[in-house]
């Protein structure tokens, strides 16, 4: 009982500070990345590379003062940021990180836990995100920052639909199992999930971006039309709060991308190299592998995340709920029809 | 009259059915911003690294000394005259018995200021002046916080005897062999008592 304890407050702990530590150099890397997009160096006067920037603006934020506008609801207005931040750490709990490693005879599986309705949790989880949005924007008693809440929450729950239905596509593929541990645990031997759903992974993709709020979809902090949308009022860290969960939420979906449809800690021929060089199934060398090809695939999406934002321009409101609603849904739609038609010929499904 | 060969005729025409799946046109243009990945970043870095100047860079001004280290300028105002932007203010006085060494003429500027807010670094003060006295540099004006700070007294502007300040390469050749005739006045030295025309060339 206390090994357990112990193994999964090790676990909590190295999944919340890896959450962190990839948000915080998410927020260095994108600026790094921009600049490298643009002809530029980008931020190198802290430290190596300028990797102390993220400690530096990290201090900043600390330091810069904290005001709480008079007209707002004050408990509401600390709530917003707070649940935002816990909804977006949360999700990384479901997430299987690697393979299981055997210590003693005993599985120590490489994830916080592993509930059979996993994908549900990560979509209800996901929608509560919402909430902190929508709360800090109302709080504000702002004119733009109400604006920007309605716009980030009706955004969500627009594209949440069509994420959903691919979701579902996703899940007829694999079987019908809603756990994260087997769906990637499925992909281990044979082909990866993207080569059964692309469309429903384009699908998807569109719908991580809107949902983490990232360009093309980040009208709810439109500068140009909502001043700083739903965070206009807020200052300090309770606006390095918002920012920080929208990295961790960027960090969450590339992980659970390259865990649905790219095979997660799989890699094509894993079994033929761990046999090559000699490792036993459980070893814990097998799961850092893993980890470090998980990682890879979750480095690769953020820089797609990013390589989109310094693409594409902004999206127009109305263009953005087009999208979603006339484009994204039936098209997500077909895709579960085609995918239901397509597993019933190879008779995974039976009436 | 065409200005550029990269003018395009604005058409107004319906998008096409490949247009407004607008996956081909997000390909092209993520394809540009990758290849721009790979490119010659254009960053200077710039206290590290510093980008070659024209010897005749006109920054911040220098108020020059003659050979013996006394002050060549004399007040005489025709910089002030110069100066597009009224940038420049001066007192004179006179030059006491013994002060040979300190003033080449008779009379000195005792105060002489730049405002370096006003100055645009045109140069014409380092034209006009008779007296080889002000020259531009390749200095550029420090920063500062207070606007006061930017009026620059002789304090910032007179030439330190240890460290000299080469503007040779802000005169022409001829310039410079012209400056050598003797009967010029700016070309005499001071020897402790009295000041001797320059060498015949
Ligand atoms: S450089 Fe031009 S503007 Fe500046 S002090 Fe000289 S004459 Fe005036
Ligand atoms: S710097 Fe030259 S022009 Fe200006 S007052 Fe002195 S001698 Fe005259």
């Amino acid at each position: 009982m206390i090994a357990f304890l112990i193994y999964k407050t090790i676990i909590c702990v190295c999944v919340f500070g890896l959450s962190l530590g990839v948000a915080a150099y998410s927020t260095w890397w994108e600026r790094k990345f921009a600049s490298f997009l643009q002809d530029r160096v980008g931020p190198d006067r802290a430290g190596p590379f300028g990797l102390l920037q993220p400690l530096a603006d990290g201090g900043k934020m600390f330091f810069k003062e904290e005001i709480i506008p008079n007209v707002s609801n004050r408990f509401l207005f600390i709530l917003g940021p707070s649940l935002f931040m816990i909804t977006s750490l949360m999700t990384g709990a479901i997430i299987p990180w690697s393979k299981d490693v055997t210590i003693g005879g005993v599985v120590y599986p490489m994830q916080i836990t592993d509930i059979n309705i996993g994908i549900l949790y990560l979509l209800g989880v996901a929608s509560i995100g919402v909430y902190g949005i929508m709360i800090g924007g109302w709080a504000s008693n702002n004119k733009f920052a109400l604006l920007g809440a309605v716009r980030a929450s009706s955004q969500m729950i627009s594209y949440e639909i069509a994420m959903g239905i691919s979701v579902i596509a996703l899940i007829i593929t694999t079987g019908g199992t809603l756990s994260l541990r087997e769906i990637v645990a499925q992909q281990d031997a044979g082909l990866c999930n993207f080569v059964y759903q692309p469309l429903g992974f384009l699908i998807f993709f569109i719908c991580a971006l809107a949902e983490t709020n990232r360009a093309p979809f980040d009208l709810a902090e439109c500068e140009s039309e909502l001043v700083g949308g739903y965070h206009t009022e807020y200052s300090s860290m309770k606006l390095g709060l918002f920012l920080f969960a929208e990295y961790i939420n960027m960090f969450v979906s590339s992980a659970i991308m390259a865990g649905f449809y790219f095979g997660g800690y799989n890699f094509p021929f894993a079994h033929e190299f761990y046999n090559a060089i000699g490792l036993a199934e459980g070893s814990w060398l097998i799961s850092l592998i893993g980890f470090g090809c998980y990682f890879t695939k979750i480095f690769l999406f953020i820089c797609l995340f990013m390589w989109v934002r310094w693409t594409l321009p902004r999206f127009r409101y109305d263009q953005l709920m087009n999208l979603g609603w006339k484009i994204l849904l039936p098209l997500s739609l077909l895709n579960l029809a085609i995918t239901v038609v397509v597993e019933y010929f190879r008779g995974n499904i039976h009436f | 009259m065409k200005l550029t060969s990269r003018s395009k005729v604005v058409s107004n025409k319906e998008q096409s059915f490949s247009e407004s799946l607008y996956l081909p046109g997000i390909i092209k243009g993520m394809s540009i911003t990758l290849s721009h990945l790979f490119k010659r970043r254009a960053t200077v870095k710039y206290p590290d690294e510093l980008r070659p100047m024209a010897g005749v860079y006109r920054g911040q001004h220098v108020l020059k000394r003659d050979d013996i280290g006394a002050e060549r300028c004399t007040a005489c105002g025709l910089c002030a005259v110069a100066c597009p932007a009224e940038a420049i203010t001066m007192e004179s006085a006179e030059r006491k018995k013994g002060e040979e060494g300190m003033y080449r003429e008779e009379k000195y500027a005792r105060i002489y200021e730049i405002n370096m807010l006003r100055c645009i670094f045109c140069g014409l003060c380092e034209e006009a002046c008779p007296k080889e006295a002000i020259f531009l540099t390749d200095k550029i004006v420090d920063t500062e916080y207070e606007r006061e700070d930017f009026i620059y007294g002789k304090d910032k502007l007179v030439e330190k005897m240890t460290a000299r300040i080469d503007v040779t390469k802000r005169q022409t050749k001829e310039v410079i062999e012209f400056k050598k005739l003797p009967g010029l006045k700016h070309n005499e030295l001071f020897d402790g008592k009295s000041l001797n025309k320059g060498k015949k060339h």
